[in-house]
């Protein structure tokens, strides 16, 4: 599939602020005056309005984006919108009202918590519900999305409160590198099971052709390079595939892991290690899609498994 | 809504002959000339002169090799939306312009609504919606609905414009969903098939396989025999004759 960049922000920068606005309402961050709170209200809204505004980039008529509001009965986009929409706006309810009246119930922060998490499982179920993008299709796609947006944004809400000078406990810490484990063990299996898949369709089924023999493309359909083989048919990064793999999970995984375990509080290096966490998930979703490959592939005579 | 409509009675679809159809491309350019100027923003064309045009068109014609290590046979391979039941492009749009009619079961594209996220196209396993590179709007198989039920056309016309246009009959046209129908009957003698049935699409359209007529017997097939077998006629045939009586 073709990576567009405007997915790629839109996936990891929503996501990293959906997993981090979880933390915020779990309590991990105490904003003591209004210089924290417009840090934090702020970290949060950039990252996920960012991300969603680059999404609308993507659109070929984004001012008709609010329509996609409407199919929430079908479409996994249109919840993704909803959901991102209810979230920033209970959001904005939920900082001006714990700095006004402080905390809220338990119940209303659950509530929260589960809505933002939810909205990130939407955002992963667009991709994960397509049948003809078989490695998109299978269950661990939106356990990674979850695992990379909870364990993005537990590593930025220890760098801001490192920068607010608050104590961030060993626990926090191991949590943490519990979390980081986690979320590139997932990742590894996903690479695995797209690595080991087979899909059941080939060009015999495509065609329903091959009674005799084996079936090949002879001729394509035009004579130049159509809207279905630029937005489908992306192969640059299948040759550079293992690299890049190994790539994304040294800057996302390893080198995070092993800073953390050698114990720093120190907000600058907690800083870079953010930084250097994000640019790991930034290949690792660039390869999510350039690395998906799409059945309709088969019709082109694409030659390996899709 | 983009949910699903009840499956329609009325299931209407293409049968397409890959016995019949010779590739001539004449679908192809005939469905585009109609539906340019007919359903919905004009099908762009992007430097059609130059050496690398680009364009939204609703149909296509591959062509593929049967083949094993004694013979190959060719066939043609018209694509265009097969209108399936289980649309997985409707149920996908965020905005509800894509949507199939509980009348007919046509599958259609509100251009007024289409936000442009190329989702439906991601989601259709057979690469039969494209998206215009000027109106960036989805353009998509109408099955010509402007044409089918339009009374002021004759009534011969009122059927595609691929379908007017084969010059060999290879497309058919017609309710599938009514098994006495014209095509139903085609597809039942035939053993019309769906393209790729795994991804659970339940397409309207079928395909008429190709007759292995490539199990060609072991004897060398002679243009001089048929030529020779056909008794000659007119002048030929009355210097035969007396060439004969002169023994």
């Amino acid at each position: 599939m073709h990576p567009a960049w405007s997915i790629i922000f839109f996936t990891t920068l929503s996501g990293l602020g959906f997993g981090f606005s979880t933390w915020v309402v779990f309590g991990f961050i105490e904003i003591r005056n209004i210089f924290q709170l417009i840090i934090t209200a702020g970290f949060t809204f950039c990252l996920i309005g960012s991300g969603l505004l680059s999404s609308t980039l993507h659109l070929g008529h984004p001012e008709r984006a609010w329509r996609a509001l409407s199919q929430w009965r079908s479409s996994w986009l249109s919840r993704e919108g909803i959901l991102s929409v209810l979230v920033l706006t209970a959001l904005t309810y939920w900082f001006l009202y714990t700095f006004r009246y402080g905390e809220l119930p338990l119940l209303i922060n659950i509530t929260l918590m589960t809505m933002i998490l939810f909205t990130v499982y939407a955002t992963a179920m667009i991709y994960a519900s397509l049948k003809t993008v078989t490695c998109w299709n299978q269950f661990l796609t939106p356990v990674c999305y979850l695992m990379f947006a909870i364990s993005g944004g537990m590593l930025a809400i220890t760098w801001l409160m490192s920068i607010f000078g608050q104590l961030i406990t060993s626990s926090t810490f191991q949590i943490l590198l519990i979390l980081i484990l986690l979320t590139w063990a997932f990742k590894i299996k996903w690479w695995w099971n797209l690595d080991h898949s087979q899909s059941e369709s080939n060009l015999a089924t495509a065609t329903g052709l091959g009674k005799f023999g084996k079936v090949r493309s002879l001729m394509p359909p035009h004579t130049s390079e159509n809207y279905l083989q630029k937005e489908m048919g992306f192969v640059v990064a299948r040759k550079h595939a293992i690299k890049l793999r190994v790539i994304s999970l040294t800057l996302g995984g390893i080198i995070p892991f092993a800073t953390i375990l050698i114990g720093t509080s120190s907000s600058l290096l907690l800083g870079i290690i953010l930084f250097i966490h994000l640019a790991g998930v930034f290949v690792e979703r660039w390869l999510f899609f350039a690395e998906a490959k799409h059945i309709v592939s088969l019709y082109y005579g694409d030659k390996t498994s899709v | 809504m983009t949910s699903l409509p009840d499956p329609s009675a009325i299931k209407l679809g293409l049968v397409i002959d890959l016995d019949i159809c010779v590739g001539c491309q004449a679908c192809v350019v005939n469905c585009k000339e109609w539906n340019t100027s007919g359903y919905g923003a004009p099908l762009s064309d992007e430097n059609p002169y130059s050496s690398n045009p680009n364009g939204a068109w609703l149909n296509r014609v591959h062509a593929y090799e049967e083949f094993n290590s004694e013979k190959v046979k060719t066939v043609h391979f018209p694509k265009s939306c097969l209108h399936c039941e289980d649309a997985p492009c409707v149920t996908v749009c965020p905005t509800g312009a894509s949507y199939k009619r509980a009348e007919d079961g046509i599958v259609l594209v509100n251009e007024d609504w289409c936000i442009g996220c190329g989702l439906c196209a991601w989601s259709c396993p057979y690469g039969a919606r494209e998206m215009d590179p000027v109106e960036n709007v989805m353009k998509k198989c109408t099955l010509c609905v402007d044409r089918i039920y339009n009374d002021n056309i004759p009534e011969e016309d009122r059927v595609p414009a691929c379908v007017r246009t084969c010059p060999t009959s290879a497309r058919h046209f017609g309710d599938l969903g009514d098994p006495n129908s014209k095509v139903s009957k085609l597809v039942a003698e035939r053993g019309g098939y769906d393209l790729l049935p795994e991804q659970q699409t339940k397409p309207v359209n079928k395909y008429l396989p190709p007759q292995s007529s490539c199990e060609s017997n072991e004897d060398q097939f002679s243009l001089l025999e048929m030529a020779e077998s056909n008794s000659p006629k007119g002048f030929w045939e009355w210097m035969d004759n007396t060439l004969e009586r002169l023994g």
